[in-house]
């Protein structure tokens, strides 16, 4: 059969490459989806930002990946097909509400805010880390600030906020090499936000060995549409 | 043309493209103009985004290339450098002046992201007032946040530190 889709031949340092790579892409397309439906301007250009920086880092890292595979960053993400991709599941949830959104934009971002500060040590990814760091701080502090709004806010605000933290939490372990650091910087958080922070328990994974939830086909579909329909178009 | 002499036009040449989000500020006020260099007949200029994912690059490059052209410089590479990353502090003294007389406050420092709710105060463009908030740290630009007055009631944009 014939196919556009991509194989790539993955060393360890490629996988290590993609899976930032498409972590950042998937969050950064799923909050880009938020374009034209936040709930204020402000937010709207916001969340806009936050996208923009995420899918800037992920061309950086493809860049990056593509060097050592032969593969244009275009093709590696538009041509893989679900299973080639190397993201953690919590980056494909969809956005369910604003709380969702912000919760899993909070929890990401202080993961990433380590895994970049590691990143600075490695050859391959320091002048991306050392980019991507500063960016992080931005989306750490107005996530966490968002958070505790709504955590502290209204009932219901608060309601929404502490079901979005409880439904994400299984997911986090996939995101946090270092558990122990990660809790000493989102406990503070929820805290603040009058938010119940769940016991760690039995934690969702798979993402990393391609193995996803439905919901990343369906983004890949529409992400993928144009480039599978009109191979090398260019506009 | 010697190396040298074309080097020394390239030079000036590149450091008059301005930003296509701030026309008054060239790139090289902004601190985006990493270098120039002539090997082998071929200039080579170097660049680097404020943002990960600044959509002027592309624009950049070409305006770059553009103005080489005009001034009969044909041969020219333009490359993306991303170490070491670019910070506020690059911005020159006239980058300064010029974002104040846009109405666009320089770069303050911010804190880190364990700052909560407690932001620098910024004097007001228009009326200098120091009773100012922040809207938002992400303003119409990625390089910007916006701020209001609380006196002369105006919204003004701050360059972001970086």
């Amino acid at each position: 059969m014939p196919t556009t889709s991509v194989t790539v031949v993955e060393t360890p340092l490629v996988t290590t490459l993609l899976a930032l790579a498409d972590d950042a892409l998937i969050l950064g397309h799923r909050t880009s989806e938020w374009t034209g439906h936040a709930p204020l301007l402000e937010e709207e250009l916001a969340l806009a930002n936050i996208a923009l920086d995420l899918i800037g880092q992920a061309r950086a890292l493809y860049q990056a990946a593509g060097e050592l595979t032969g593969h244009s960053e275009d093709e590696l993400a538009y041509l893989r097909d679900p299973p080639a991709f190397r993201n953690a599941l919590i980056m494909e949830l969809p956005n369910g509400d604003f709380a969702f959104t912000i919760a899993r934009l909070f929890f990401v971002s202080v993961a990433s805010d380590h895994r970049w500060r590691s990143g600075l040590a490695e050859p391959a990814l320091s002048a991306v880390a050392e980019k991507a760091l500063k960016e992080t701080a931005y989306h750490i502090r107005h996530a966490a600030e968002w958070l505790i709004r709504l955590g502290d806010g209204t009932a219901e605000s608060h309601r929404r906020a502490q079901e979005a933290v409880e439904t994400l939490w299984p997911y986090t372990g996939e995101i946090t090499e270092a558990r122990a650091a990660w809790l000493r910087a989102v406990t503070p958080v929820l805290d603040r936000a009058t938010l119940r922070q769940p016991n760690d328990g039995w934690m969702q994974s798979g993402g990393r060995a391609g193995r996803h939830t439905e919901h990343l086909g369906h983004l890949l579909v529409e992400m993928q549409a144009l480039p599978r329909t009109f191979p090398g178009a260019t506009w | 043309m010697t190396e040298d002499a074309l080097l020394a036009q390239a030079q000036s040449v590149v450091a008059a493209v301005t930003d296509p989000e701030l026309p008054p500020l060239t790139i090289e006020d902004l601190g985006i103009l990493r270098g120039v260099h002539v090997r082998n007949g071929i200039v080579e200029v170097l660049i680097t985004p404020t943002y990960s994912g600044c959509p002027a690059m592309r624009e950049i490059a070409d305006s770059i290339t553009a103005a080489l052209g005009d001034a009969g410089i044909e041969q020219v590479r333009v490359r993306h450098v991303l170490t070491p990353a670019w910070t506020t502090d690059w911005l020159t003294d006239t980058a300064r002046i010029k974002l104040m007389d846009l109405g666009i406050v320089p770069p303050e420092p911010g804190g880190g992201p364990e700052v909560l709710f407690n932001r620098t105060r910024l004097a007001c463009p228009r009326c200098h007032s120091l009773d100012t908030e922040q809207i938002s740290a992400f303003g119409s630009t990625a390089c910007k946040a916006l701020h209001r007055c609380l006196d002369c009631r105006e919204p003004f944009e701050a360059f972001k530190c970086h």
